[in-house]
């Protein structure tokens, strides 16, 4: 429904200020051109997607995600207290973290669901803990190792060197993660009760 | 040196599967099957919402955007270009994506503001998604501060993305 209304106010907008200021004909032929550069943003980021999600797969059935989560899982111990007593949301919430980070989506989101589903406290159910904050930020900050799709759209229009963003996108994440895990350790702090 | 990191990652992915016995290239292709599949349930989404940013570019309603957040967006260091990006990235993914495009088109993928649009879409995600569905799943009400921190952390990368482009690309 979000996207109904979204749609909706764009076009509105789109209509309203092009009659204003008379672009009217152009609005009416940029649906022709729009409809037509989103089928060629698709076939522009196929074979990326294609080979990113093979590669994900491999990297995962190869024991990729299972080594990174035990580097990973000194740091993530010390963020998620709650996997001290409990093996299982340790390896849920490792797994998360890399699928994400080794770009698998889709085989992150369902992990994820389950390690929040165990952090629920039972005296108070319905309500966030400081530790689901927190890994919403993690899995929000998006700390992945290759923006596949960025850099094949960037290919698409013409650039010789899609992956030279890679630096800028791997500080940009770890400064995003940081700063909201800081955030939601503080706000916890403040918001003891309630 | 940054040419080196994907051409070695796929060598290295398929050389640990080799040793661990198991098909590189038949793990690969059951993978790239999915992929295709998760192409195929994107398109609609893409054609809509890219008709859609199309008609506001023409419309002049996205520069006048633009202009209208600039003093906002010139205090965090953020190109007021991308305003329409950083209005849409926590709420949708698909309509990030098809803004993100139309602005590194518009730009040009090599140009300051087409390399920030490409960093901000790399290391931010859907906001208000994730916790939707994750806090769906759990059955969570009261979601305390996590819209605030979430949202700290994606402003954060938008400020960041803007640095570091200007920082590693800046002339």
């Amino acid at each position: 429904m979000v996207m109904s209304w979204i749609w909706i106010l764009i076009i509105l907008i789109s209509v309203v200020f092009s009659s204003i200021t008379g672009t009217i004909s152009n609005v009416a032929a940029a649906t022709a051109q729009g409809a037509q550069a989103g089928i060629t943003l698709a076939v522009s980021m196929a074979g990326s997607l294609c080979l990113w999600s093979g590669v994900g797969h491999l990297m995962d059935k190869a024991g990729m995600t299972g080594s990174l989560s035990k580097w990973l899982r000194p740091v993530l111990n010390r963020i998620f207290p709650g996997t001290k007593t409990d093996a299982q949301l340790s390896n849920d919430l490792s797994a998360n973290i890399c699928a994400n980070i080794l770009g698998l989506g889709n085989a992150a989101t369902p992990m994820g669901i389950r390690a929040v589903k165990r952090m629920v406290d039972p005296n108070r159910p319905g309500i966030a803990t400081d530790e689901m904050c927190r890994l919403i930020v993690l899995n929000t900050a998006s700390i992945q190792l290759i923006p596949a799709n960025v850099a094949a759209v960037r290919s698409s229009l013409g650039c010789s060197t899609p992956f030279d963003i890679l630096p800028a996108v791997w500080v940009t994440s770890i400064c995003s993660a940081g700063l909201g895990l800081a955030a939601a350790w503080l706000f916890g702090k403040l918001w003891r009760h309630d | 040196m940054t040419d080196y990191i994907v051409p070695l990652l796929l060598l290295l992915s398929a050389a640990i599967a080799l040793r661990k016995k198991e098909s590189p290239y038949d793990l690969m292709l059951t993978g790239a099957a999915d992929g295709l599949k998760l192409l195929v349930s994107i398109v609609p989404a893409l054609v809509l919402l890219l008709t859609a940013v199309m008609m506001l570019r023409a419309s002049g309603a996205i520069d006048m955007l633009s202009q209208f957040c600039a003093p906002v967006f010139s205090f965090f260091g953020i190109p007021a270009e991308t305003a329409m990006l950083v209005l849409i990235r926590p709420i949708s993914g698909s309509a990030a994506l098809a803004v993100g495009a139309e602005l590194m088109a518009e730009y040009g993928p090599d140009s300051l503001i087409g390399r920030t649009v490409a960093v901000m879409l790399g290391s931010t995600e859907t906001t208000f998604y994730t916790i939707s569905v994750y806090f769906g799943a759990a059955g969570i009400k009261k979601t305390r501060y996590t819209v605030a921190a979430a949202l700290l952390a994606d402003l954060t990368g938008f400020v960041m993305a803007s640095l570091t482009v200007r920082l590693f690309f800046g002339s």
